[in-house]
């Protein structure tokens, strides 16, 4: 019971977030359903292929730049977690962890001096074959930036997971005569599960709601983060700007909130 | 243990992890050796020269400026909400709580452009708010806000502190005596790494600051984009490499932090 007095500790947090983002957020979501031309934003954003495709594209680029993401990670977190102390180890960690808290406009930029017009690909493919390849400014740049900013955070997670795994489940597979592929895909890959769907659902929401990166690269990349931004400033049209970020909202916590009961369910199945 | 794996295996990590880490590296040194070069299309081979970084310091000290204070607020701000905040969800592990810190969280997995558009339709009407620095931090506390509160919670967690507390509150002690003198210093750690994560965070947030910010607001990444977009690629490498020093000192620090928790927690349980 003496407990209670500490609960008017929480209120400053409570109405800071209950005032400046639940509130707006509601007002947001129903200025969505305020009516344009005799519907509602959403009946809009439902009814114009436009809005549709750029979802699509959206969830598209996410969920590859995701799967890549992971199948790079995978080795990279495996080998950090085997070998705990070589020579340059703590360099080769910090290199590869710096570049996590870089906003999105920066690694937009880092894609352009790599992919861009000046880019060094493009300068080797010029001086190697006199043509010239700049995908820096549509659907490859992106999904370079995506990957650029997803590897750090993916890594980190997968490397944990992997230290976590119990040495002597595999040492009893080698001594059953188990081949190297079967380890990996039996004792391994069902273990780091819920670190690869964790770790996966945090690079999807992030790339579907990245918005610096789409902004440096090029106003003509049709992602919803950049549909969003040109209704609200170039049309003004803030009914349907607040319609799409809801269904942007709505998608990416619905995707946290199903990798999270689905690894929460694979951690307690395990512990059974 | 590294017996147990094949050398393909290895050898196969260890390159795509140098291929990774090039990946990474790579574009921040090509920025950084632009940033410093004479004239980047000729090459370093036109000499180096800080002529750029001065330029930039000319343009954009503003905005660096700026960002410091926004982000030293944003720290106070969270310092006084969330360290109190954490203390209640760590007392408290009922249903109502858990809900509150998954609420609490959302600004995070929700994208920033969703949450500017709720401020801006909601308090951009309010009298000086939408133009003044103020705007910018709300949107920042929201953002961070989760980070110190998940942070200072690892703290105190599994300290005894729930009993030290009860002692004290025994004694006599009022709440926020025994807050100031038990909680806080025994959460000291992980309010600073919550700290430091604050400042990095809200040095680099750009998703809610360009639509929340105005011509007389801008910060530091609204400043990169503005030089991206129409400076030369020295002129934005330069100040790329302003911001990247900014950042430098928190992240060693965040780094010195990691390792010394783990060190202290290695260190436990060899005792």
């Amino acid at each position: 019971m003496r407990r209670r007095g500490w609960l008017i500790f929480a209120a400053p947090a409570a109405a800071l977030f209950l005032a400046f983002w639940l509130l707006p957020m509601a007002e947001l979501a129903l200025r969505g359903a305020s009516p344009v031309h005799g519907h509602s934003a959403y009946m809009a954003v439902v009814s114009t292929p436009r809005y549709w495709r750029s979802l699509l594209n959206t969830v598209a680029l996410s969920l590859a730049a995701m799967l890549v993401t992971l199948l790079i990670c995978l080795p990279v977190g495996r080998f950090l977690a085997w070998h705990r102390a070589f020579p340059g180890r703590r360099v080769l960690v910090g290199l590869l962890m710096f570049p996590m808290s870089f906003p999105g406009v920066v690694v937009g930029f880092l894609i352009i001096l790599l992919a861009g017009r000046q880019g060094v690909i493009n300068q080797f493919v010029q001086w190697l074959t006199g043509d010239s390849l700049v995908f820096a400014y549509n659907m490859g740049g992106l999904f370079l930036g995506y990957l650029y900013f997803s590897l750090p955070r993916t890594i980190g997670v997968i490397e944990a997971a992997a230290m976590q795994l119990d040495a002597s489940l595999i040492e009893a597979a080698c001594t059953l005569g188990a081949s190297a592929w079967r380890r990996f895909a039996d004792i391994e890959l069902p273990a780091l599960r819920p670190a690869l769907i964790g770790a996966g659902a945090m690079s999807f929401a992030t790339n579907m709601g990245a918005f610096g990166t789409v902004f440096t690269l090029g106003t003509n990349i049709d992602v919803l983060p950049m549909t969003i931004y040109n209704e609200f400033t170039n049309y003004a049209d803030i009914p349907v700007a607040a319609a799409l970020s809801i269904v942007l909202g709505l998608a990416t916590w619905a995707v946290l909130f199903v990798a999270h009961s689905v690894a929460g369910s694979n951690e307690r199945g395990a512990g059974a | 243990m590294s017996a147990l794996h094949s050398k393909t295996d290895t050898r196969l990590g260890l390159a795509i992890t140098l291929a990774v880490a090039a990946f990474l590296v790579g574009p921040v040194v090509l920025s950084i050796l632009a940033g410093l070069t004479k004239n980047y299309f000729v090459g370093v081979s036109s000499g180096l020269t800080l002529r750029w970084v001065a330029q930039v310091w000319d343009m954009y000290d503003g905005t660096v400026w700026r960002s410091l204070i926004v982000a030293v607020t944003t720290l106070a701000v969270c310092l006084l909400a969330g360290v109190p905040a954490a203390w209640v969800l760590t007392l408290y592990r009922g249903r109502l709580a858990r809900a509150f810190e998954e609420l609490l969280t959302l600004p995070v997995a929700v994208p920033g452009l969703a949450t500017a558009l709720a401020l801006i339709i909601s308090w951009g009407t309010v009298r000086g708010l939408r133009t003044s620095t103020l705007f910018i931090v709300i949107g920042h506390v929201l953002f961070t806000l989760p980070f110190m509160v998940r942070s200072a919670r690892a703290s105190m967690t599994g300290a005894g502190l729930a009993v030290l507390d009860e002692a004290a509150a025994t004694l006599g002690a009022s709440h926020l005596q025994r807050f100031m003198t038990i909680v806080v210093p025994n959460a000291r750690p992980g309010i600073l790494t919550g700290g430091l994560t604050v400042l990095t965070l809200s040095i680099g947030e750009f998703n809610l600051t360009w639509l929340l910010h105005t011509p007389l607001t801008q910060t530091l990444p609204v400043g990169l984009a503005d030089s991206y977009a129409s400076m030369r690629l020295e002129v934005a490498s330069a100040y790329t490499l302003v911001f990247l020093l900014m950042l430098l000192p928190l992240l060693v620090g965040l780094q010195w932090l990691a390792g010394l928790d783990a060190r202290r927690t290695g260190a436990g349980k060899s005792a």
